[in-house]
Formats: C-alpha cells, sequence, structure tokens
C-alpha cells in the first residue's frame, strides 16, 4: 500500500493542509505540498529556482506555523509557487530549501491566495505508528 | 455542549448563562432556522471570547455566524482596557478591514444593458485580481509609509479620488493611531506592487440592479430607486494585512502567558491593551485599516475610468465603505454610563444610528449605511444602522451570508466553467481569474443571505433598506 503523503482537509470557511512522514522533517515538507495544492496542481511546479528559508520559534507546532507563512511570504513576494521541499530541524529551529518557479497564471491556473497559516487545528505529532503529521489551517 | 445551554430570549435572541470560566454571557441573533444550521463550533467558539479579561456586556454572535479561528466569524466583542480588557490579533484576523463598498452611479438598468458585456470585460481587464496580479502602483518604502498613515487620505491626495469620497469612509477615511513603524518590513514588503489590487477566495466587484426598496426614506437619502445601477466592491487589506497578523499572532500567543491570561485556544492570543505588545498591535493594525481603505480607494479610481470612457453619463458617488474585520476604540454607554471600549467585529459590519456624532451630515438622519455582499449568484443587501444596535451588539450587525460548505467540497460539487453558464443563463456575467476559484465561490456553499438579514431586520440591528441583484461580477 502506499502511504498517503498529504492531503488537504475540510474547514467550512477555509482550507486545511497536512503532511504525514516518517521523521517530522518529512511531515513539515509533505505538509508544504500540500500548501501548494490549496493554489494550484503541485505537479505542474516545476523545481527551478531554490530559495532558503529559515525559521526560529519556541515550540514545534509554532514552528510549523512560521514555517508555512515564510513560505506565504516567499510565494507573496518573489510571486513563486513551491514544489520541492528539504527541510532541517534542530531545537525548535527550521532551515529548509524550497525549489519552485514563477507563477504562470495560465499554466498553473491558480485557484486562490492563501493569507496565512492559522493556529486553528494546528497540531505537529507522532501516531502510534510513528508517523508524524504536521497540519493547521490556513486562511483563503 | 454549549448549544445544550442555549436560551431563547425572544424569536430572534439567544443567550448562554456564564459557565465556568465564562466572564459573561454568550448573546445570539438567529432565528430558529438559523440555530439550527449554526455549527457547535461556534457557540463554542463564542464562549471562549467570553473568558478573555476585561470583555463588557456579552460575547455576541451575528446571524451569519460560523466556524471561524479563535472568534467566530461573525463574532463581535468590546473590551475595556481599564477593566484589564485585551486586543487580539485573533479577533480581528488576518485581513484587516476587509470590507465593502458602494457607489452609486446616476445610471438605471436600461443605461448598461446594451453595453454589458463590453463592461464586463473592460473591468475584468481594469481591475488587477488575482494570485500574482500587481495594481499599478509600485510604492517607495517612503511612500507606503504614507499610505499607512493616510489612507483613503493618502489616495485622494495622489488623485484617486474625491474629499467627498472620505466624508462617506468609515473614520473619514485615515484611522489615527496608525504607526507604521510597528509595521514589519516584510508586511511591507507584501504591499508595495499590491495598493489596487482585488485579491482573490471570495473578493469581487459587482456592477448590481436594484431590485427592491424596503424603507422609501432611507433609501431617497442614500440615493437609491428601484432599477439604479450600484457598484460594490469586496476587499481588504492585501498582503500588508495578512502579514501584520502573521507577525503579532505568535506573539501574542507566547506571551499571554507571561501576561497572567490563560488562553482557551492559541488562536485567541491577545495581549493587555495597556501593554506594549497591546499598542504596538494597534498600531500596526490601524496601519492595515488605513491599508484596506486605500486599496479600495484605489479600486474605486479604476472602477471610475472604465466607466467614464464606456457610460459618460455615469457620475460614480460613494455611498459608504465599510470595514467587517477591526477592532476600534468606540465610546458605548453601558449601564447609562459612556464607557471607552475597544470593540472588536470579526465579520461583523459597524452599524452606527442615526445621530451618532462620526456619521456625515447627509446621512446623520437615517444611519449609517450597513453594506452586505451576498454570492455572486443571489442577492446583496443595503441596510442602515438603528439606535436599538446600539444597545444590541455595540452598533453591530451581519456581515455576509457566511459559507455553509468548505471549499474542497464545492469544487467536487461544482465546475467554475458550469457555474459562469447558469449564471450567464440568468444575466449574470461574471468574469474570474480563476474557474476553480469560482467553483469555490459557488452561490450553492453558502448560506441564505436573504434569510441573515431578515433576522439582522427583525432582531433590529439594522434596518432593511434595499435589495440588490448581481449583473457583472469579477472576481479574485
Amino acid at each position: 500500500m502506499v502511504r498517503k503523503e498529504w492531503e488537504n482537509y475540510s474547514h467550512p470557511a477555509d482550507m486545511g493542509i497536512r503532511g504525514y512522514g516518517a521523521t517530522k522533517e518529512i511531515a513539515f515538507s509533505n505538509a508544504a505540498v500540500a500548501l501548494t495544492a490549496v493554489i494550484t496542481e503541485p505537479r505542474n511546479v516545476q523545481p527551478k529556482e531554490m530559495v532558503e528559508i529559515e525559521c526560529e520559534e519556541s515550540d514545534l507546532e509554532l514552528l510549523f506555523a512560521c514555517w508555512i507563512n515564510a513560505l506565504i511570504y516567499e510565494m507573496s513576494t518573489r510571486r513563486m509557487l513551491f514544489a520541492r521541499f528539504e527541510v532541517e530541524l534542530k531545537d525548535n529551529k527550521l532551515s529548509a530549501k524550497a525549489w519552485g518557479e514563477q507563477i504562470d497564471v495560465s499554466r498553473h491556473r491558480p485557484v486562490v491566495e492563501v493569507k496565512a497559516a492559522t493556529f486553528s487545528d494546528l497540531k505537529v505529532k507522532q501516531g502510534g505508528n510513528g508517523q508524524w503529521v504536521a497540519q493547521c489551517i490556513v486562511d483563503v | 455542549m454549549y448549544s445544550e445551554k442555549l436560551k431563547k430570549e425572544n424569536d430572534f435572541q439567544w443567550y448562554i448563562d456564564p459557565v465556568g470560566e465564562m466572564n459573561v454571557r454568550v448573546v445570539i441573533y438567529a432565528d430558529k432556522q438559523l440555530v439550527k444550521e449554526m455549527d457547535e463550533k461556534v457557540y463554542e467558539q463564542a464562549a471562549n471570547v467570553s473568558k478573555l479579561p476585561g470583555i463588557v456586556k456579552a460575547s455576541y454572535a451575528m446571524p451569519d455566524a460560523h466556524w471561524g479561528y479563535g472568534f467566530p466569524i461573525g463574532g463581535v466583542a468590546a473590551f475595556d482596557a481599564e477593566k484589564g480588557g485585551v486586543i487580539s490579533a485573533g479577533g480581528v484576523g488576518f485581513d484587516i478591514a476587509c470590507g465593502v463598498r458602494s457607489l452609486v452611479t446616476g445610471l438605471s438598468t436600461e443605461d448598461i444593458e446594451g453595453v454589458k458585456e463590453q463592461l464586463a470585460d473592460k473591468l475584468a481587464h481594469h481591475i488587477p485580481a488575482g494570485l500574482g496580479s500587481t495594481g499599478k502602483l509600485h510604492l517607495s518604502r517612503n511612500e507606503i509609509e504614507k499610505m499607512l498613515q493616510g489612507g483613503s487620505r493618502w489616495a485622494v491626495e495622489k488623485g484617486y479620488g474625491t474629499k467627498e469620497d472620505l466624508l462617506h469612509t468609515e473614520e473619514g477615511g485615515q484611522m489615527s493611531g496608525a504607526k507604521p513603524g510597528y509595521v514589519s518590513e516584510k508586511a511591507k514588503n507584501r504591499q508595495q506592487d499590491q495598493v489596487g489590487t482585488l485579491g482573490s477566495g471570495n473578493h469581487y466587484l459587482e456592477v448590481q440592479k436594484v431590485t427592491d426598496i424596503y424603507n422609501k426614506n432611507i433609501a431617497a437619502a442614500f440615493g437609491l430607486e428601484v432599477n439604479d445601477i450600484v457598484v460594490s466592491i469586496h476587499c481588504g487589506s492585501r498582503g500588508l494585512g495578512h502579514q501584520i497578523g502573521t507577525d503579532y499572532l505568535p506573539q501574542m500567543a507566547r506571551g499571554a502567558g507571561a501576561s497572567g491570561i490563560r488562553l482557551p485556544e492559541r488562536e485567541l492570543a491577545c495581549a493587555p491593551i495597556t501593554s506594549e505588545l497591546g499598542k504596538r498591535y494597534f498600531g500596526a493594525m490601524n496601519c492595515g485599516v488605513n491599508c484596506a481603505v486605500a486599496n479600495r480607494q484605489v479600486l474605486t479610481s479604476l472602477t471610475r475610468e472604465v466607466f467614464g470612457k464606456l457610460l459618460p453619463k455615469a457620475e460614480l458617488k460613494l455611498l459608504y465603505d465599510v470595514s467587517h474585520n477591526t477592532c476600534k476604540v468606540e465610546e458605548h454607554s453601558v449601564g447609562g454610563r459612556k464607557r471607552r471600549l475597544y470593540v472588536h467585529r470579526k465579520g461583523a459590519t459597524r452599524a452606527f444610528a442615526p445621530g451618532e456624532a462620526s456619521l456625515p451630515e447627509d446621512l446623520k438622519a437615517v444611519g449609517q449605511p450597513v453594506l452586505i455582499g451576498g454570492t455572486m449568484g443571489t442577492a446583496s443587501y443595503i441596510l442602515a444602522g438603528t439606535k436599538e444596535g446600539m444597545e444590541l451588539a455595540f452598533g453591530s450587525c451581519c456581515h455576509g451570508a457566511g459559507r455553509v460548505m468548505s471549499r474542497t467540497k464545492a469544487k467536487r460539487r461544482w465546475y467554475g466553467e458550469n457555474v459562469v453558464k447558469v449564471l450567464a443563463g440568468k444575466g449574470i456575467l461574471i468574469r474570474g481569474a480563476s474557474m476553480p476559484g469560482v467553483a469555490e465561490e459557488a452561490p450553492g456553499a453558502y448560506k441564505d443571505v436573504t434569510a441573515v438579514v431578515n433576522v439582522t431586520h427583525k432582531a433590529r440591528l439594522a434596518n432593511k433598506v434595499a435589495r440588490l441583484e448581481p449583473m457583472i461580477c469579477v472576481k479574485g
């Protein structure tokens, strides 16, 4: 069975993003793919340019929100979409690389702009099977 | 389950008495049907708000209330700084001062029938909308600071409107207490190319026709008659507001414990009004308000350019501009005593009564116009503030229809192209930057705006004045 890597889930007004992984780093990366999926089909985004991202927070959950918000900031100011991620976590510090490309409206057909990661349903946890989950609701 | 504790005050007002850590009661304005449809989360979230320090009178939910994050959408709560009251970034939301403005045009339906397609195309072409779109203004850092201080006034000084526009915007188009120094560089970076853009999601520009008038006196004062054409613009503070929320929410979440505030959930992140963090957020949030009104002012100017070329006899006058995600300092009478309160309205519209000092002279006799956006296939409404509303909910009422269906479900159920076709059959032209985006905003994904507005009227939060139907809708 192929294990699900990420998903979008329902919220009455907004959208949930959720990433799974054998490590929390992978769960963070996969949740970032779920973020892109709110906007466009991630498979249509080419990993042409790399952007480095650093975050620091007081706990792992706030760090996850910080990571998603950092991506939203880079998408907004660079007018980019991201498809591939590498995340390193150490002591509530994150350093990551995100690969993507400039938004091409006709090819990416972006559905909606994401305003921010909220703290609603914000969770980073390890399940009984050892699998990590990182999730939150994003405001669109 | 808070819903089990719900008691009926009258047909349009319900309440939950304080239990546990609740400081005040929860008051919900709704009829039996809307109560039945209301998510359990609304009660829970409104009850959580009632637990925050310094809350005055009650935690209110408007008839369109739905599950938000922290505060319910459609939540109203006022806090007293002298009683340890708080200011909450979660109580304002990420889209600071998202709001609606409506312009009367001096045109009637027959004036635009022949040029409707052309008008729709030209508006869609001229108004930047959707993800990644940029405005024609590219602001230097110095100019951004001026915009954050000046709001609509800055835009009018730049030539994007008239002095009369300012009179018909809340706070005269310029929120005092804006402190650009408390707005991060990141927030300013996000905004430098976004002034004069519509955004996406539920934001729109609509050309509407007045189909019904419910109150002739007030409608006459607003300059509205049946068959009149009105333009309404719904959008907010764009990237700047989103980033201010993003910057302050974690600071408030981390700082709450140090201030002795126990947060029922993290999204209710707040700080004492008198604290350094509270003051900084207030200064930054006021910049967000100014950014939003400046943005709607520039969009107004772009709309006037399109109408001016295609329909030279049109004269687009601003009826009013209301923001529905705000925290404002207002004086309200509580138990016969005037108190200075920080009124949070999260997805709720200010609805001030006739005679209120802040209203412009031509509206003073009838009350503040309240602009309620519906969906692209149904209707929008114009209401007016009432005297009773000042007592009922600090002069506040609903803000829109409120979603009933998630975006994922809406996208599974409808195709944007089909929604556009069906609406075209009803004479409504949709111009959208994104077809899946149109599907997410399909009319069926929302509550019945008419039911929400009727309850708002019957609960006496605001007076129904006019109903409008869309003819053209430019979606973000």
